[in-house]
């Protein structure tokens, strides 16, 4: 097996393309199908770092205080993103309980965690990270990315929230701000592919 | 964030370097190459369950099986697509009434209170988005198993739409849980969920499991039997 590090290949037709030197910010497109081969992200690297762990403290909040708060006559309820899960499993879903929990508690939590030792990993004084960790959690992050779902869930609150003002009166509880604050960090954080911290520079021609 | 991102697809295609030879561009196939699907390090000479010597991920030219699980899933997908439209997926009961609402009843619901946009975005993503799908993956394989070369680019763009839309579809999942999460007081106003929405659930994510299983680059690969064929 013998890697080929001046070549690359679209992931959506399979086509091969020499690599060329991406300047500051460009993007290499396929020919053949207009899929992304590779872009230079050398000026969003280091901004990745700090918007993961603001990202995380976001997560706290949104995770520690209620999500909505509702009231009538007189009576007042309200619930987190724990308690929708617990009261799902508790009317006998638990595979949508599961799914609920997974999208957007357990998974954003792992895409975090994992994103920051990935990224602070490699500049630790004893050198290189462990390796096959290092690797699985990348391999990981790339496999989660689909299913992190606060974006969707946000929109669900929204949709949740003009449903039940017919009914009772409703009011947006702080992990709702914190949530919001969440999608658009994890926008930005999610762009950082991880297959870029693999990638090698192009080797010199004529070597 | 990359509002100064400049657009580059000067990128010399490998045809450049060889003759021409029916198809237009050179594959990573072709050229015996296998492209790892995590890192998209390029290898050649790769053994069967070779892993990738850069991050560790089992390489394969194609993404194993595609097409057989791709249909297992959608077909599993269109027989929950039935319950999850015909079962309630949610309950309420107030003090005097208790109402059951399907996904459609819910959509009607939005669009006679007037909440016209609401209306619309939940209308699209809980019974466009899946059905579209559903038809949009069901067109790529049979395209794909009949080796047809037609509309290539459109069939690219067709999957990446299904890619980026498809996870929308939860947005009901997710409104039924916070309702009933939310709406828990004993004998004024209650909201149970209702079997549908596990039927739902359940087309969301066999559809999302079978567009992540199938493999773009086996449209593509219509041009390399087309220029094996005996003129």
């Amino acid at each position: 097996m013998q890697e080929v590090p001046d070549m690359i290949a679209c992931e959506e037709c399979d086509a091969v393309y020499r690599r060329l030197a991406l300047g500051r910010d460009e993007v290499a497109f396929c020919r053949c199908c207009g899929g992304e081969l590779e872009r230079d992200i050398s000026s969003r690297r280091r901004r990745v770092l700090p918007l993961t762990i603001a990202g995380l403290f976001m997560y706290i909040v949104a995770n520690a205080f209620p999500i909505v708060e509702m009231e009538l006559h007189g009576l007042v309820n309200q619930t987190t993103l724990m308690g929708s899960v617990i009261a799902l499993n508790a009317e006998g879903m638990p595979l949508v309980a599961f799914l609920v929990w997974t999208t957007t508690i357990l998974f954003p939590l792992i895409q975090l965690l994992a994103l920051i030792y990935l990224l602070a990993a490699p500049n630790r004084p004893g050198g290189f990270a462990y390796r096959p960790a290092f690797n699985l959690l990348g391999r990981i992050i790339q496999t989660l990315r689909p299913w992190v779902m606060v974006e969707i869930f946000l929109l669900g609150v929204i949709v949740a929230f003009v449903k039940m003002t017919s009914m009772a009166t409703v009011l947006p509880g702080p992990a709702l701000w914190a949530l919001s604050v969440l999608t658009f960090l994890f926008a930005a954080v999610l762009s950082f592919d991880p297959r870029y911290i693999w990638r090698k520079p192009i080797p010199e021609r004529g070597k | 964030m990359s509002a100064n991102r400049t657009v580059q697809s000067a990128n010399q295609p490998m045809e450049a370097q060889s003759p021409a030879t029916g198809s237009r561009v050179k594959t990573a196939a072709r050229l015996d190459m296998v492209s790892c699907h995590h890192c998209a390090t390029l290898w050649k000479d790769v053994k069967a369950h070779d892993r990738c010597e850069r991050c560790g991920a089992e390489l394969h030219a194609r993404k194993p099986d595609s097409i057989n699980r791709t249909w297992a899933l959608l077909i599993a997908a269109c027989i929950m697509y039935v319950p999850a439209n015909m079962l309630p997926v949610m309950t309420t009961a107030s003090l005097f009434e208790e109402k059951q609402d399907t996904i459609m009843s819910g959509i009607i619901y939005f669009w006679v209170s007037g909440s016209w946009v609401l209306a619309l975005i939940v209308f699209i993503a809980s019974f466009l988005v899946p059905l579209f799908k559903l038809a949009a993956m069901i067109l790529l394989l049979i395209m794909v198993q009949r080796h047809s070369s037609r509309g290539l680019l459109q069939r690219t763009k067709l999957y990446r739409v299904v890619e980026v839309t498809g996870r929308w579809s939860m947005l009901d999942v997710f409104v039924v849980s916070l309702l009933t999460g939310l709406v828990q007081i004993k004998g004024f106003a209650m909201v149970y969920a209702g079997p549908g929405i596990v039927a739902f659930a359940a087309v969301v994510v066999l559809t999302m499991l079978a567009s992540i299983s199938f493999d773009p680059r086996l449209t593509w690969d219509a041009m390399e039997y087309e220029s094996r064929k005996p003129v």
